[in-house]
């Protein structure tokens, strides 16, 4: 190491004092022994010697102010090192610049391409596949969401031994909502697992389990309580794969109701949707019927990444048609067109769909002609199918029961605007939870959540009807 | 300068567990190599070459080489927090793939994409390289779970600082731990201050190893200063977890020489105060002075050692500086896998 360079104590720093020598020239070190002090007005720090040797020269004096970083300041040469070129060389620096105020050479540490940063590549584009066609003649059978939720997870726990469920209430209890019911009878202790009322330990307890195999579903009692645990699943579940460049991930679900129930209070009443959706590394589905729950529950759980799987309380007694078939898969990423229409597209998800089918079923009957898509999955979004509509109806209208700022409705709001923005006749509208925590009284709780007369209203204005 | 002269008494009494002149010989270069590696790259920080957060173990190397060398290598699971260079190297991690994650090149451990905090094995059983204070300690527990699930038989060793000790989760993790019975050692690596702020500004009850107590967790504290008791120690809950009677937890009594990451003023403790340490107590001297003592080892080849372990680490240094950045089609890579 024959030069010892002025270090930089932070990424910002560009030059510092040299307060401090602690050796002096003939001082033979050791690798480890400190040869220098350093000080900005922030901080101090001691310069170590890597390699033993000799000091053969100190190249600033003590004291002195203002030292660029990578400055050489000593030379230290090794017992097998030669008095050679690299003395020449820092003795001319130190006899043409005493100060040691010399322009950083760093020209050798620097990698050229950090100087030039280069365009960013394009990001991949993701592919959905569309729904399986059904067997013909295959047999639907009415069930609610909630028996389609049970059914996918004891099929997926019957196929892989991996495959566990962990939560409060999940197993004696049968589950607060019933979602896991008889699936401790069938499953045993050991892969139906009763959790104490801590969500962050339990969250981050089942990320460690999936990083060392295991395919643990996490229920959550409702996603108000998962709050707790969101750093473990953004910071630790989403993030692992790209933070490992590829070699640990945690094949996951977190899932549980999600979104505004009854007369609960805000703080029991919320939509986590966008939240989610926000981040790179997490899968975020959210359906509505109860053939997507099944389906979506039975790839979610199958999928090798992280999934947030957004349930919602109400939806759970709806009935719905499921395929009675061996194994129902449903793509994730893949929106569903819902019906076919050519005057606008009304674009929900989840509890949205039940107050944008009513609308539609209305604005139908007055001779509207809808396309109502259910986007299913949040992340990846299928923007392809929202923005082919609305190429062809010109017309957008959103509908969720989340916050208006940062949503769902705003998201696509954007794409819309970036992809199809000649293909508009009028602004896109949102309709959406009110700007509020959900205030309690039954009145102003009903003010606070979207309603079909608002989709309506808003399809109206978009077609400019009203 | 001089850290020369450490008190060897220690060695003489009969109740120090005592290492054979191959073990000595093992922690002493695991513990040279963590050194000087740590060295090399506080050394390369200040040259620019690495960014953002660099928190070096140098002091500490005894505690994760006395522990990982009482595990079984390749089959028990380890995780830590953001101070986890000297992990990966005692667990067989390729120091130049360290090395160069650190500069945030191809060749690292993670493609340059996770940096200091974030490196990770599947085939050497380690789990990271935390960023955030904590988390890593119900991860820990997680990996204790899978292989209690699977019946595996190993054990998950997971550690954490006097800092992270005072997190929430990890009494969460305490909790279900002891109540599942799960094979994980919690290892409490005390080095007296969380960043700048002393154990006892922090902590309203300083003698970690009791914080299991109201889990009915067993812990003892350890000299983390000296390799001999933390194997021992070690030895000891690894097998009590691994005969499958639940958690243990391990206070190991360490010490940072350094500061809390390279930007830090270490405005908050005496300079005596790390002399002393340094001079007194140094794990590696420790070792060094029985090998020499006992005849294991002459000058000449502890500096063979030296020199050996000196070159790993410049071939690391350059690989680390040489090696390209990451191709930028890989910032959209590994975010999700395809299905």
């Amino acid at each position: 190491m024959p030069q010892i360079l002025m270090p930089a104590l932070s990424p910002t720093m560009e030059e510092g004092k040299l307060s401090k020598w602690l050796v002096k020239v003939g001082d033979t070190v050791s690798p480890g022994d400190v040869l220098a002090e350093i000080e900005t007005d922030k901080a101090t720090m001691e310069v170590e010697a890597v390699d033993g040797g000799t000091v053969q020269s100190l190249m600033i004096e003590e004291g002195t102010e203002g030292v660029k970083v990578n400055t050489p300041i000593a030379l230290v040469l090794g017992e097998d090192e030669e008095l050679g070129e690299a003395k020449q060389s820092a003795a001319q620096t130190t006899s043409s610049d005493p100060q040691g105020q010399s322009p950083v050479a760093d020209a050798a540490t620097v990698p050229a391409e950090a100087k030039a940063a280069p365009a960013a590549a394009e990001a991949p584009k993701f592919a959905a596949q569309n729904d399986p066609d059904l067997p013909e003649g295959v047999e639907m059978v009415e069930m609610t969401v909630r028996q389609a939720l049970n059914e996918a997870m004891a099929e997926e726990l019957r196929r892989d031994k991996d495959v566990f469920i962990m939560g409060e209430e999940v197993a004696q209890y049968q589950g607060a909502y019933k979602i896991t019911q008889n699936l401790l009878e069938e499953f045993g202790p050991e892969r139906v697992v009763d959790t104490p009322i801590t969500e962050h330990g339990f969250a981050g307890l089942a990320v460690g389990a999936a990083f060392a195999g295991l395919k643990p579903i996490v229920e959550f009692m409702t996603w108000n309580f998962a709050m707790q645990a969101i750093d473990q699943i953004i910071n630790s579940a989403a993030k692992q794969l790209y933070m490992s460049g590829g070699q640990v991930t945690a094949p996951m679900v977190f899932r549980g109701p999600n979104g505004p129930a009854a007369r609960v209070g805000a703080q029991h009443s919320q939509d986590f949707s966008a939240w989610y959706s926000h981040v790179p590394g997490l899968t975020v589905i959210a359906p509505y019927s109860a053939a997507d729950a099944k389906g979506l529950l039975k790839s979610a759980i199958r999928s090798p990444n992280p999934v947030v799987f957004l349930e919602n309380e109400i939806l759970y007694g709806s009935t719905g048609l499921v395929p009675k078939m061996d194994d129902f898969l449903l793509p994730i990423g893949k929106a569903r067109i819902a019906r076919k229409g050519a005057d606008v597209t009304i674009v929900s998800f989840s509890m949205g769909m039940r107050y944008a089918t009513q609308a539609t079923e209305i604005l139908v009957n007055a001779g509207v002609d809808v396309e109502l898509i259910d986007l299913r999955t949040l992340r990846p979004m299928d923007s392809d199918t929202v923005i082919e509509s609305v190429k062809k109806t010109s017309r957008l209208v959103t509908v969720e029961e989340g916050w208006p700022q940062g949503g769902i409705g705003a998201e696509l709001s954007a794409r819309v605007m970036e992809q199809a923005f000649d293909y508009l006749d009028a602004p896109v509208m949102r309709v959406t939870g009110k700007d509020v925590p959900m205030p309690y009284a039954a009145n102003l709780e009903k003010l606070a959540l979207p309603n079909v007369d608002e989709v309506v209203a808003a399809v109206n204005a978009v077609t400019y009807r009203s | 300068m001089a850290r020369k002269a450490v008190a060897t008494q220690a060695s003489t009494q009969s109740n120090i567990p005592q290492f054979t002149p191959e073990q000595d010989l093992e922690a002493y270069r695991e513990m040279l190599l963590i050194r000087r590696f740590e060295e090399k790259a506080g050394q390369m920080y200040g040259m620019g070459l690495i960014g953002g957060f660099c928190h070096l173990y140098i002091g500490q190397e005894a505690v994760v080489t006395g522990v990982t060398m009482a595990s079984e290598k390749g089959k028990d699971a380890q995780i830590t927090g953001y101070r986890d260079h000297g992990h990966m190297l005692v667990m067989g991690l390729d120091p130049k793939g360290v090395m160069a994650e650190l500069t945030g090149r191809q060749g690292g451990l993670s493609k340059g994409k996770g940096g200091s905090m974030h490196m990770f094995s599947n085939e050497h059983r380690f789990y990271g390289g935390n960023g955030i204070v904590g988390a890593q300690v119900s991860l820990g527990a997680g990996l204790a779970f899978a292989a209690k699930y699977r019946g595996d038989n190993s054990v998950s060793l997971a550690y954490f600082g006097d800092g992270a000790a005072n997190q929430g989760q990890v009494y969460e993790s305490f909790n279900m731990a002891k109540l599942w019975k799960l094979p994980v050692v919690f290892i409490i690596e005390n080095n007296k201050y969380a960043m700048g702020t002393s154990i006892e500004r922090a902590a309203a009850t300083t003698d970690f190893s009791k914080r299991g107590a109201s889990f009915d967790i067993p812990g003892e504290q350890v000299d983390g200063m000296d390799v001999r008791m933390v194997y021992d120690a070690a030895q000891r809950a690894i097998e009590y977890a691994r005969s499958g009677q639940g958690p243990y937890i391990l206070e190991m009594l360490t010490y940072r020489y350094r500061g809390h990451s390279m930007s830090d003023p270490a405005k908050y403790r005496t300079k005596d105060e790390v002399t002393k340490y340094r001079q007194e107590r140094d794990p590696i001297e420790q070792v060094k002075a029985r090998l020499l003592e006992n005849g294991v080892q002459t000058e000449e080849q502890l500096k063979a050692i030296e020199n050996e372990i000196r070159a790993i680490v410049t071939e690391a240094a350059d690989f680390a500086t040489n090696d390209k950045e990451p191709d930028p089609a890989e910032l959209w890579t590994d975010i999700t896998i395809s299905a």
